[in-house]
């Protein structure tokens, strides 16, 4: 029995002839301890499948099995890193994530869960900003808490919703390595979900590519057989990490090629020079 | 370039470097001169000590940029000393806050220069001109207008000699280059943010500038947008040849795109610290770099060079 399981998955949104299939047959399993990556276009229903696994959402038919047992609502034991942030606004930075602690933690006395919460601001470098307000920090610090805040519960698996994108190299580079981290020392299990080829290729075991919707479907999977920790430098030497970057990379091409729409009709291009502005 | 190195066989003179730092030095030019020289030669802008100023489309020398500040003046660039040639594609990396769109929007002509010079084509910068067309990192497109009457505002200045018929038909053909033939008629603010880049790319190439200037075009879009924006820019560049400097922070794009792969040292005071040559074919197809021998080699380099 795998650790989480989609079974013959779809998604539709609306009904009759407005319904739009957004998720078609979607298998997957993840094991224990596994960290699995899925890369996708945008509007691919990247956002639709994580939110079936978190239970935000039903399938609109097949099954979505966490430890064997079918998910019916959200719980902390997966956590989830919100491309969104979803901070609330009028709890400080500290707030936010001790609202988390207490609810990962119920039976834990007060220094306890002040101590997690200090621990994992500090981890994401926001220590100085621990009483601002999320409307006082930039984007990437805003990411940063949402990153603290679902790590700090200590979750069994680490739901990625596309949590990197909006961050400079050097904070996503820190943070990658941060998760890591997390989930290499208690051994969690982890699905990332990236518009990043790197970014997969550096974190995850096995890379999955979503198929750009409607009808959106999982394609074949790449393992990533590259020892950790990894390098980002010295990676570019290893042999089997150029041959299947370039092979995802490659898929990817050929998808978005497909995608391509030709035009019919043929644009001339009149022949004249600028005027010259220069006296 | 034969042409030049025809002249240089009829004259049948062996100019080298040591000579030429011997005529400076009887011209009694600065020793500031030389080093320049001795940058051209490292950028391989030189032949046998020649230089060849018409090759060169833009020149930044001993350029300097200066922020007064409360606790002083910051200096962001000093001594930075860069020659573009004709037809070059040059990408630009370095550090956040290293300087690299400071240098870029003086020479847009957007930023006054604290000293040094730049020249697009011996002709010194003093102001913007649609002799050197830029795209932003946010699109910056007129949000009330269509995209065609976004790219019309810039062509309709360049081509006020051409006929309103004319001058659409040059909009037209940009935007259904870049892939926007059904959308000429939406307004710039109903368009994703991928799509209002590629109305940025049209107006930039419609009004046919010397020289384009890229600061970060594709860093907002995803990945796999952001290929699909490397190729349609490659594609009409390859047909155009426009002379182009562009900053970015993906290594992959600024190996795949360019000539020479300009590296900028940290700041304060920042200047070209390396230069790499991309000894690519063209025209270039994004599976054929990849799977060049010396891709990863290149690659190598630049990472190293931005953790370091």
């Amino acid at each position: 029995m795998a650790y989480l399981e989609l079974n013959n998955v779809y998604k539709t949104y609306g009904e009759g002839d407005g319904a739009t299939e957004v998720l078609s047959d979607i298998n997957l399993s993840i094991e224990e301890g596994e960290f699995v990556a899925i890369v996708g276009f945008t509007g691919s229903g990247k956002t639709t499948l994580v939110n079936l696994i978190n239970g935000l959402l039903k399938p609109t038919s097949g099954e979505v099995l966490f430890k064997g047992e079918p998910v019916e609502d959200t719980s902390h034991e997966r956590g989830v890193i919100f491309q969104n942030y979803s901070l609330l606004p009028w709890l400080t930075v500290g707030q936010n994530v001790y609202m988390a602690v207490k609810e990962a933690y119920p039976k834990e006395n007060k220094a306890f869960l002040k101590k997690r919460v200090s621990d994992y601001v500090a981890m994401v470098s926001l220590s100085p900003a621990i009483n601002k307000r999320p409307k006082e920090l930039s984007g990437g610090m805003r990411q940063r808490v949402a990153v603290a805040r679902a790590l700090a519960m200590n979750p069994e698996m680490i739901i990625m919703d596309e949590p990197l994108g909006a961050l400079d190299a050097l904070t996503r580079g820190n943070l990658q390595d941060e998760i890591l981290k997390i989930w290499s020392q208690d051994k969690r299990t982890a699905l990332l979900i990236t518009n990043d080829v790197d970014e997969g290729i550096y974190m995850a075991d096995r890379i999955i590519p979503l198929k750009p919707g409607p009808n959106a479907t999982l394609g074949p999977e790449f393992k990533i057989d590259i020892e950790r920790p990894r390098d980002k430098t010295a990676m570019n030497d290893n042999p089997n990490f150029k041959k299947t970057r370039n092979a995802i990379i490659e898929y990817l091409m050929d998808i978005g090629e497909s995608r391509k729409s030709v035009s019919n009709e043929i644009y001339a291009l009149p022949d004249i020079s600028p005027k010259s502005f220069v006296a | 370039m034969e042409n030049y190195q025809k002249v240089g066989k009829n004259r049948s003179i062996a100019f080298d470097l040591e000579i030429i730092k011997k005529i400076n030095s009887f011209l009694k030019l600065s020793k500031m001169n030389t080093e320049i020289l001795e940058n051209k030669k490292a950028a391989g802008l030189t032949e046998n000590g020649i230089l060849f100023p018409s090759k060169v489309m833009l020149d930044l020398s001993n350029l300097k940029k200066v922020y007064p500040t409360p606790k002083g003046d910051y200096v962001v660039l000093e001594d930075l000393n860069l020659q573009i040639m004709k037809e070059e594609f040059v990408t630009i990396i370095g550090h956040s806050g290293c300087g690299k769109t400071t240098m870029l929007s003086m020479i847009a002509g957007l930023n006054p220069i604290s000293g040094g010079n730049i020249a697009v084509l011996g002709n010194p910068v003093k102001g913007p001109g649609p002799d050197r067309g830029v795209i932003f990192q946010s699109p910056s497109l007129m949000p009330w207008m269509t995209a065609l009457e976004n790219v019309l505002l810039g062509v309709n200045k360049v081509f006020s000699h051409a006929t309103k018929s004319q001058r659409k038909d040059i909009a037209k053909y940009y935007l259904n280059k870049v892939g926007l033939d059904g959308a000429f008629n939406k307004k710039a603010i109903e368009l994703s943010q991928g799509m209002q880049q590629r109305v940025g790319i049209a107006r930039a190439f419609a009004i046919k500038p010397k020289v384009l200037l890229l600061d970060e075009p594709f860093g907002m879009l995803d990945s796999l947008t952001r290929g699909e924006l490397q190729d349609i820019l490659i594609e009409i560049w390859n047909k155009e040849k426009i002379t182009a400097v562009m900053i970015t922070h993906d290594v992959d794009e600024a190996i795949f795109l360019a000539d020479r792969v300009v590296m900028m040292t940290s700041g304060p005071r920042a200047k070209i610290g390396d230069i790499l040559n991309i000894e690519f074919e063209r025209p270039r197809t994004r599976k054929s770099v990849l799977e060049h021998d010396d891709y990863y080699t290149y690659r190598k380099h630049l990472i190293d060079f931005l953790e370091h």
